[in-house]
């Protein structure tokens, strides 16, 4: 945590806008392969559980959070430091990986996702022999 | 956002970001490590109301027990520590960005606290601390005569 990584903002696709007037941030994320499956684990803090997005078209994977924006009732905001809005990240995928089995959890503000491969993607790799 | 940099909205007092400009720039003298110096984390904001004060926190994935808040007096301390989650066998990283290890942060709050009302919530990562106002520097209406 002694480095620094910033909010970085989203960049929308040319000619595309989001219809909600609110930042969106890149979350950070670590990406994790394991033999059956990859797993994807993003910080976003003050999303529910309810209001992720998670899709998967071709090979372009997308996580959507949308925050429900707070305000601290009765009292005003008198010195900001971090700004809020919702989280939104793709990635295209090398593996193939089966859509359908998917899950998702978050807790404490932190989404993972695990991302099975496909019997066929596992069953792609061939081994490389050494003569 | 999470690790922000410091962006000030017009929401902020120009009297809020001066002194966090000041104090930056202290931090900077001070420390003498590098030139450019670690943004204090976590980011805080803080609302204000009538006999209180609400700082809030963005601290996603980490464990609520292992947060240490202190206060003494006007300085407000956010200590705490998210853990690292070691790969298991055939495990690789593709992409690492999220960050871990310990923290510390002080914040200077606009009035002293009363230490027994003080009232903290985690959710969804974010930490809410509550400080009620001592009752020492409660704001006093002084009313005007008119003759």
């Amino acid at each position: 945590m002694a480095h620094e990584i910033q909010a970085v903002r989203a960049q929308s696709p040319a000619g595309v806008e989001h219809t909600r007037d609110r930042k969106i941030f890149i979350p950070p994320v670590d990406i994790v392969e394991s033999k059956d499956a990859i797993l994807l684990t993003a910080d976003m803090p003050g999303v529910d559980e309810k209001n992720v997005h998670v899709t998967l078209e071709k090979s372009v994977l997308t996580v959507l959070g949308e925050i429900e924006p707070v305000s601290v009732k009765d009292r005003k905001l008198a010195y900001e430091e971090y700004e809020i809005g919702d989280f939104e990240r793709s990635f295209t995928l090398s593996d193939e990986i089966d859509p359908d089995r998917i899950e998702a959890t978050l807790k404490n503000g932190v989404l993972r996702l695990v991302l099975p491969k496909t019997e066929a993607a596992r069953a792609k790799k061939i081994p490389v022999k050494t003569a | 956002m999470f690790w922000p940099e410091f962006r000030s909205t017009g929401l902020s007092s120009d009297l809020w970001r001066e002194m966090d400009r000041l104090q930056q720039e202290m931090d900077r003298l001070f420390s003498g490590l590098s030139p450019t110096y670690a943004r204090s984390f976590p980011a805080v904001n803080i609302w204000e109301g009538e006999g209180d004060a609400v700082v809030t926190t963005e601290l996603p994935g980490v464990d609520p027990d292992k947060i240490d808040l202190s206060v003494r007096g006007d300085m407000l301390t956010i200590a705490g520590v998210r853990d690292a989650e070691p790969l298991k066998e055939g495990e690789a990283y593709h992409r690492q960005e999220r960050r871990h290890g310990q923290f510390v942060r002080t914040v200077k709050l606009p009035f002293r606290v009363d230490e027994s009302g003080i009232e903290a919530s985690f959710e969804r990562g974010i930490l809410s601390i509550r400080l009620p106002r001592h009752r020492d520097e409660m704001p006093k209406r002084i009313p005007i005569k008119t003759t």
